[in-house]
């Protein structure tokens, strides 16, 4: 039988190490939605999209309630957008209509982000997959929930360098267009490798086409649980190190997969995957950086700090594994700088840098996330910035990521207030050398080999 | 409906458990065991509880015990007991 001590440890994890549940995403497929009217397939969309998850937020706010867990956000993902308009959208005008549909379901249901105004294009693109591209910066202007997510490579295909080019342009055009709110618009817009069908993280939740028609997917969280623990371990060696975050781990665990299950029963929807991801918020002490800092580190960002990452990353996945059968979407440490206030620390410390970040996107995932960088950065060094990144996805086979923010109007120095669990980010400066000419070649970089891995 | 589980959190002080004790039997909400300990000045207890014959839904029930512990200067919460054990038991 439960003892008092546990009861206190477990309440403890929720009121003062910010443990909580960050998100229960229901997918859903929006394929039968199809039609080659827009507004016949905007309609469709509509009234789908708000009776599935017509109960999803009362439903969450039930299961916060009786078990007593935070669940932050409530969320949709919904089939690549790009492939449900093929049919109907004749122009960008099309898509536009699209999203701002998907937008009106969003806020008639009453969740805080929708996701998979998506095109998978990792070996090319069709003109549907190009005409929603060339959209995203009216469409992320002129709407408020809706996450786009372009998949630009993956290690099977290579790497779409067409639009790679493409969207170094997208991201500084949807920077301008929403420049009167510090370009919030790019903060919804991230560029994959890898893309997994079933992450219920914003900005790159879509419902993939290999999912049934709806689906529950939950993500965990829980930096602070684990950094309290380490600390509470003392300076062991290295096995009591790891054995700590696997046993914290699977209890946080535990309960995302016992919301999952709750989600999944009462809105009579599958349960897919959890996601191990540890996700920080700007709340102090809900810090990825600082779990990084309590290994023994000075500064997230200090030598050493690829190695205490790579050793969080891997045991927090032996920990999750354990607690739950179906692991899935991203399940690594995030690292985003704006959501994380030990990583703004470090960046104004001088101690991170976007280099040694894209480092850390070697050993976890899910990439360059949440970066600032000034808003005259050309369009060809933000596409050799997702270049960098895709390929370090495409060869180690893993989901990398980025999402970065050309902040129109400011440059190093200046600060980026994007509010909520969205943060505020210092703008960090950029490699200055030019990659023009490399990203101006056509074509796509080749699937790596499979063999002869050194 | 799965066991609950009540802790109180607080200052100690005289008539904690009576109250809640009096609230859970007036709702037919029966306790299955008791644990308490005072640790640097504050009580903690912990109540394990069976709500199948209860006269209310476990919304009202939650909202009541935390009105009681703000009247009494201490923190009560109700929570499903699945959330214990799956934390702490393999």
């Amino acid at each position: 039988m439960i003892n008092i001590s546990e009861v206190e440890e477990t309440n403890k994890m929720i009121e003062e190490s910010n443990l909580d549940v960050r998100t229960i995403t229901m997918g859903i497929s929006l394929l039968d939605c199809i039609n080659s009217d827009v507004d016949r397939l905007c309609s469709n969309i509509y009234d789908k999209i708000t009776s599935k998850a017509q109960n999803l937020v009362k439903t969450g706010e039930d299961i916060s309630q009786e078990y007593g867990i935070p669940i932050v956000n409530k969320r949709v993902s919904v089939t690549p957008i790009a492939l449900v308009g093929g049919a109907a959208c004749r122009s960008t005008d099309d898509y536009v209509k699209i999203i701002k549909t998907l937008d009106k379901a969003a806020h008639e249901i009453g969740i805080n982000f929708l996701g998979g105004y998506s095109a998978l294009v990792s070996k090319g693109m069709t003109p549907a997959d190009r005409m929603l591209i060339e959209s995203i910066p009216q469409a992320l202007s002129e709407t408020e929930l809706v996450c786009s997510s372009i998949n630009v490579g993956s290690t099977k295909t290579g790497i779409d360098m067409d639009a790679v080019r493409m969207l170094g342009n997208i991201i500084l055009d949807t920077a301008k267009l929403t420049k009167d709110q510090d370009s919030i618009g790019c903060v919804k817009l991230v560029i994959f490798c890898n893309a997994p069908d079933d992450n219920p993280f914003m900005a790159g939740a879509f419902h993939g086409v290999t999912e049934g028609d709806t689906v529950i997917n939950v993500g965990v969280s829980g930096p602070g649980v684990v950094k309290r623990a380490i600390e509470e371990s003392g300076q062991g060696d290295f096995g009591v190190l790891c054995e700590t975050i696997k046993k914290t781990a699977f209890k946080i665990t535990r309960v995302g997969q016992l919301v999952a299950n709750e989600a999944a029963r009462r809105l009579h929807v599958p349960f897919g995957i959890i996601d191990l991801s540890l996700a920080p918020t700007p709340a102090i002490g809900d810090s990825v950086a600082d779990i990084l800092e309590s290994m023994g580190l000075e500064r997230a960002g200090a030598p050493g700090t690829t190695a205490a990452l790579a050793l969080l990353n891997d045991q927090v996945k032996k920990g999750g594994i354990m607690a739950s059968s179906y692991v899935g979407g991203l399940s690594g440490a995030f690292i985003p700088v704006s959501e994380d206030q030990g990583m703004i620390d470090s960046v104004n410390a001088g101690a991170l840098t976007i280099e040694k970040l894209e480092a850390m996107t070697c050993v976890c995932s899910v990439g360059l996330d949440m970066i600032a960088i000034p808003g005259d950065t050309s369009a060809s060094t933000i596409s050799g910035i997702i270049a960098d990144e895709m390929a370090i996805g495409m060869i180690n086979q893993k989901t990398t990521a980025v999402r970065v923010i050309p902040v129109y109007g400011k440059t190093v120095g200046d600060t980026v207030e994007f509010g909520g669990l969205l943060g505020h980010a210092p703008v960090m400066s950029v490699n200055q050398f030019s990659c023009e000419d490399f990203i101006r070649r056509t074509g796509r970089i080749p699937a790596p080999i499979h063999s002869f891995k050194n | 409906m799965s066991r609950i589980i009540i802790s109180v959190v607080g200052k100690d002080r005289v008539g904690i458990i009576a109250r809640v004790c009096t609230y859970l039997a007036e709702h037919h909400i029966n306790i299955l065991d008791i644990d308490q300990s005072i640790s640097q000045g504050f009580f903690h207890m912990m109540m394990i509880c069976d709500p199948t014959d209860a006269d209310l839904a476990f919304a009202d029930l939650a909202a009541d015990l935390e009105k009681i512990g703000s009247d009494m200067c201490v923190q009560i919460k109700a929570q499903r007991e699945d959330i214990f054990d799956l934390m702490h038991r393999v």
